[in-house]
């Protein structure tokens, strides 16, 4: 048998073979998708969630993801709990920012919040390990283990963390906030453990205005990996090489 | 050198008692602060989630770093064989201890959640700066303990050298590890920068050896002590010469920021228009805390005044403690640069200079730690032979000639 002979059954057979893995691929991936994490099992590092926001969507003055955060995560607007903490010791778990170029004068909107970076500054720096990124790349506090330093809020270079200043009421059950600890965007990781996506994104896709997408950085057939690999995105402070969870486009 | 003897003192002069109660009623001010803002949270501090770290924090860096420093008298005794100043050494250390546990105070109590020591002290993080430095100060307060045994028992005397080697280096990595809470934060453009450990060092030389000045003349001109012009002389010029390496450190380090454009920002804020932060560099840490210092260390119309080296060394704790507050406080002001080039608004003040007001309680706080390191030296000393009961120029040089 000649190599060229060889070759050519090689490649035919691993044509076969890739068909194959084609016809069994979707039903896999419809077993995923319909099978909800069990509450016992671990975060698994074969997912990586992010978000994807398109800035030229999102509109000034619009704060939808901000109030469906706050409603689902029970921190700021007009019931906070926070009731004798001024304005700048609220916490913010998102918030929108407005962008003015400084010689065009383009204005430019974006909501910020934690970037679930793969290699979290906030992580690295946490005494105790309370500051902890999950398997699937998203990043917590544990509540439990926090004393409350605060050396994440001055390593983040997003500042997507507040320190609860005051004893706090009427928390929701599963976003427990705790007076003298650190927090933060959780992803809404109550929801995307079932299956679900972050309030914010749902909010801003609800209204129509469809700036901001959620889903596994690492599945290649997400709408999140396909956006990605057809537009691009930028990270915010590329220069750290963090490679954020969070992208933007058109910034 | 003759043999010296040491003495505890005697610690019943009304002076003496006052100088207690007054220590002691700072103290139970910071008490009183701490309960006042772990009972209600943070809220009732000029703290917020825009300057995280207050004024707390400037006190107990400061003594972190000065506590380092105020061991250079024993350190130059045991590591580079000064017989001159082997009689001052167990003061230093145990002023090192004092100043450590007192910063530490400070530290622990400013926490979110302070009943959780335990959690900090059980469980590391061993990427975490912060958590290297809880070793490193524990470890501290350990070898310097054991340097302080062996220099006050006789039977351990000869091991006292290997000692005093040992918390040498463990000092110099302790400061390198405060320095780097702030020279490995690459989000903030004032810190981010290497130099910061070496020039924390250099600090530490100056803000720990001023007070050790201070504490020693005071301890032997109210004790009525001798303390001569040989080793008043090295106090003096030691001080002068550290003075020196901080103005150098801190040249260049704003050398360093000024030179890259992207840091011009922030260099700005500090040195021109930032308001309070510009006062305090310039008045506080350059000509309060350097300059003055220099000229009544180094001008020979001072040579021989105590009161000049005495008020050098309180110049210098100010300006080292201004110090501090430009750079906790300052480097937390100046907002991050996330978008270069774009003006950033948002409802959680992005892109504006951040406010900072200390308030009371923090203040008491900062202050009854830095009492509670004084009140804990002044009982040492009564407690235990610290200092020599004479050390004038005929007891220690052996060429005077009186």
């Amino acid at each position: 048998m000649s190599h060229q002979e060889t070759d050519i059954s090689r490649r035919q057979f691993l044509g076969k073979a890739a068909a194959a893995g084609l016809m069994i691929a979707p039903g896999v991936m419809l077993y995923k998708v319909a099978q909800a994490r069990a509450p016992e099992m671990p975060a698994s590092s074969s997912n990586r969630w992010g978000m994807l926001i398109d800035t030229s969507k999102c509109a000034t003055g619009c704060s939808d993801c901000v109030t469906a955060c706050q409603t689902e995560n029970g921190w700021g607007g007009e019931n906070s709990n926070e009731v004798h903490s001024a304005p700048t010791q609220q916490a913010h778990w998102i918030r929108k920012v407005k962008l003015t170029d400084k010689q065009t004068g383009h204005v430019q909107s974006l909501p910020l919040m934690c970037q679930h970076c793969e290699n979290p500054p906030c992580v690295d720096v946490c005494p105790t390990g309370a500051s902890m990124k999950r398997a699937d790349g998203i990043v917590l506090v544990d509540k439990h283990i926090c004393i409350g330093c605060r050396y994440c809020m001055m390593a983040c270079p997003y500042k997507a963390r507040s320190f609860i200043h005051e004893e706090l009421h009427n928390q929701i059950p599963y976003a427990p906030r705790g007076k003298g600890t650190v927090e933060s965007c959780t992803m809404c990781v109550q929801r995307v453990d079932n299956n679900g996506t972050p309030a914010c994104v749902e909010a801003c896709n609800s209204e129509g205005h469809k700036a901001m997408y959620f889903g596994d950085l690492n599945d290649p057939s997400s709408d999140i990996s396909k956006r990605l690999k057809e537009y691009g995105a930028t990270e915010i402070r590329a220069d750290l090489e963090l490679n954020t969870g969070v992208r933007y486009q058109g910034i | 050198m003759k043999t010296l003897t040491y003495k505890m003192i005697d610690g019943n002069s009304s002076g003496y008692l006052a100088l207690l109660a007054i220590l002691g009623l700072f103290v139970l001010a910071g008490a009183t602060a701490f309960f006042y803002m772990e009972h209600n949270g943070h809220w009732v501090t000029g703290m917020s989630n825009q300057v995280v770290w207050g004024i707390p924090h400037v006190f107990a860096v400061f003594l972190i770093v000065s506590a380092s420093g105020a061991l250079n008298v024993a350190s130059i005794s045991s590591v580079f064989n000064r017989k001159i100043y082997k009689p001052l050494a167990p003061l230093s250390a145990v002023l090192a201890l004092t100043l450590l546990l007192g910063g530490l105070t400070i530290l622990v109590l400013d926490l979110g959640r302070p009943d959780r020591l335990i959690v900090a002290m059980t469980k590391y993080n061993f990427k975490s700066i912060f958590a290297w430095n809880m070793i490193l100060y524990n470890g501290f307060l350990a070898i310097v303990g054991v340097y302080v045994w062996f220099m006050l028992e006789r039977k351990m005397n000869k091991f006292s050298r290997y000692a005093g080697f040992a918390a040498f280096f463990w000092r110099l990595i302790l400061t390198t590890g405060t320095g780097a809470i702030f020279g490995f934060l690459v989000a903030r453009d004032a810190y981010d920068v290497a130099i910061m450990a070496p020039m924390f060092i250099i600090m530490s030389f100056a803000y720990g050896l001023a007070i050790f000045n201070i504490v020693t003349i005071a301890i032997y001109s109210w004790t009525d002590r001798q303390l001569g012009d040989v080793i008043f002389e090295r106090l003096r010029t030691l001080l002068g010469v550290f003075i020196g390496a901080v103005f150098y450190f801190v040249t260049v380090y704003h050398l360093t920021k000024l030179y890259a454009t992207k840091h011009h920002g922030v260099e700005n804020f500090i040195l021109v228009d930032g308001g309070i932060y510009t006062t305090l560099f310039w008045l506080g840490q350059v000509i309060i805390g350097l300059l003055i210092p220099a000229i009544l260390v180094f001008h020979p119309a001072f040579a021989k005044s105590r009161k000049a080296l005495v008020s050098a060394s309180v110049l210098v704790i100010a300006g080292g403690l201004s110090q501090m507050y430009v750079t906790i406080i300052g480097g937390q002001a100046y907002p991050l640069e996330m978008f270069p080039g774009k003006i950033i608004e948002s409802s959680f003040f992005d892109g504006g200079i951040k406010a900072y007001t200390p308030s009371l309680p923090e203040l008491a706080l900062g202050l009854g730690g830095f009492a509670l390191s004084l009140l804990m030296i002044a009982l040492a000393i009564k407690v235990l032979r610290l200092i020599p009961d004479n050390l004038s120029d005929a007891e220690i040089d052996p060429h005077h000639k009186a």
